[in-house]
């Protein structure tokens, strides 16, 4: 059956197969915006719950609709467009956030074969696409022609190119040890078990035999590096500087209003859940399972999204549970910390993989 | 076909949005006009089947040094008016400039077409574009490239060199010394007498 899928697929003619892979993206999009509206009360309601109150409750069973009502009520209301503002641009910006956190999902491997497209260097795909949702914030901030959401927008800019740079090492090194940029092959790399893991590499059966013991501290590390970094590249707590509400209202999203406003905020989540999959993939095995014995009837894509949902899970945790940073403080923490600790771990990560796993 | 019609579009809108860069009003607009450049330049690789230097660009220009651009361009109070006064004193360096880039470009082309090209080294089947460049670029070329790496290193140090200033009053936050902090130094225990105070 798959051999015939295969010459399906290969004798399609150019204009079909474009057309059958834009129904393929359409679907993967809705599918994902579904998924993500429901992660949103999730969020909510994990919140709520650490505070002790309960959340969105009203809107369907246990408040299951809230996030489409919310969709309603965004896009019903008026679009205000500041008077002094850059109107192309204005607009142009939640779209570029929009669009640039659902590109990034074109290379997600979800279970074996399940890739919208299957790239070689799909990791840098990634790290250019994320790079880019820069631009949607900066751009933001600027033709809202105001104090604030330029503050935003600079604070936010500075932040995310910074922890740009140690993501890039710590992914580096999860590349090293793959030998492989392309996101199916890194999933593989860690077949077997939670002990092949990137984040538990406890196994000493494998390439690398003893030096293992010493992997394992790096890649730990390097996992809750990826996590705290993750955190600042999507602007979440405790590193949501560019919209502290104490000091800049809402930062680059103060003149933003109805559906403009939803799509940086939807985009924002898509991030996050980007982050989580990109955690999911790099560290913890994507889809496959813990133990290798038992658990196989259930299929890759839950094991995938089992992750992913934990992952979020983590980050809604820590949203309600860390105070704010300071800005330098952030600053610091990324430049004199991270950067340094991910460049050491690159060296000596690169030189075992050279020396001991032997691809040179 | 698709490919011809990606190429066209690639093609024309970097053509256009580089006219756009330097006849757009506005600095800020200029700068997103380069940033499409960059943009259907890194298409234009990518049809060419090279997408690491595809990626590449998008992240190297694209990400980091168009938004250093941006920065600047916001940040400065540019009136462009002004500027523009001076067009005609600057229109006969221009002009060379202008001429001279033309000239290369039609000896490249001119050479393409009369064969004259260096014969191009094909990698190995089965070697993909990162794992091609890896070894070319370190291994024959290891010294060029370490040698560039060092250059840009030491700009960055120039750079750092040339703003750096120290100011004296300013409050400095050492977080060793906020963590090594213990009870006994941080905290004093006082039995206070009623209606007398402290010290």
């Amino acid at each position: 059956m798959i051999t015939s899928l295969i010459l399906f697929w290969s004798d399609l003619s150019p204009m079909v197969w474009f057309g059958l892979k834009l129904a393929q993206v359409a679907a993967f999009v809705l599918i994902l915006s579904v998924i993500l509206a429901f992660l949103i009360l999730m969020d909510r309601k994990v919140w709520a719950a650490v505070q002790m109150r309960r959340g969105p409750n009203v809107v369907g069973p246990f408040g299951l609709l809230q996030s489409f009502a919310d969709l309603l009520k965004f896009v019903f209301k008026e679009i205000i467009i500041p008077a002094g503002s850059d109107k192309f641009l204005f607009i142009l910006a939640p779209l570029i956030t929009l669009v640039m956190a659902f590109l990034a999902w074109a290379v997600v491997p979800i279970a074996p074969g399940w890739v919208m497209s299957d790239i070689n260097v799909g990791i840098l795909y990634v790290l250019a696409i994320s790079s880019l949702g820069v631009y949607g914030i900066i751009i933001g901030g600027w033709a809202s022609n105001s104090k604030y959401p330029f503050m935003g927008a600079l604070r936010s800019t500075a932040q995310m190119i910074s922890y740009e740079v140690s993501i890039g090492f710590i992914i580096l090194t999860v590349v090293f040890l793959a030998g492989s940029m392309n996101l199916s092959e890194v999933v593989n790399s860690q077949a077997g078990g939670f002990y092949n893991w990137n984040m538990f590499r406890i196994n000493p059966y494998n390439t690398y035999g003893w030096w293992n013991l010493l992997l394992f501290p790096i890649m730990f590390y390097m996992g809750v590096l990826f996590f705290i970094s993750a955190l600042a590249e999507t602007n979440r707590p405790p590193f949501d500087l560019p919209e502290a509400e104490s000091e800049l209202v809402a930062g680059f999203m103060v003149e933003y209003s109805s559906t403009p406003y939803l799509l940086f905020m939807f985009g924002e989540y898509l991030n996050m859940t980007l982050m989580c999959a990109m955690f999911t993939i790099l560290f913890l095995g994507g889809w496959y399972a813990p133990v290798e014995i038992g658990v196989q009837f259930i299929p890759p894509v839950f094991w995938f999204m089992g992750k992913c949902l934990f992952m979020f899970f983590m980050f809604a945790m820590v949203k309600a549970i860390v105070p704010r940073y300071r800005y330098d403080q952030l600053m610091r923490l990324g430049w004199k910390v991270f950067l340094p600790v991910s460049l050491m771990s690159v060296v000596i990560v690169s030189t075992i993989v050279v020396f001991v796993g032997g691809t040179s | 076909m698709l490919t011809v019609i990606s190429f066209y579009l690639l093609a024309f809108t970097s053509i256009a949005s580089a006219f756009m860069v330097v006849s757009s009003k506005n600095p800020v607009h200029s700068v997103m006009y380069l940033i499409l450049t960059f943009f259907s330049a890194a298409g234009l690789f990518i049809l060419m089947g090279a997408e690491f230097l595809a990626l590449l660009i998008i992240m190297v220009y694209v990400g980091a040094v168009a938004v250093l651009f941006l920065f600047v361009v916001m940040m400065l109070d540019v009136d462009f008016a002004e500027l523009k006064q001076g067009f005609l004193s600057y229109l006969p360096v221009g002009a060379l400039v202008a001429i001279i880039l033309l000239l290369e470009m039609l000896m490249v082309g001119a050479t393409y077409f009369a064969g004259e090209t260096k014969t191009v080294v094909v990698r190995d089947a089965g070697i993909t574009n990162l794992e091609a460049f890896g070894q070319v670029l370190y291994t024959d070329y290891a010294g060029v490239f370490e040698a560039a790496g060092f250059v840009l290193l030491v700009a960055m140090i120039g750079a750092i060199v040339l703003t750096l200033r120290k100011r004296d009053g300013v409050r400095k936050q050492i977080p060793s010394e906020q963590i090594a902090r213990s009870k006994e130094t941080g905290l004093k225990m006082v039995d206070i007498e009623p209606g007398i105070g402290i010290e």
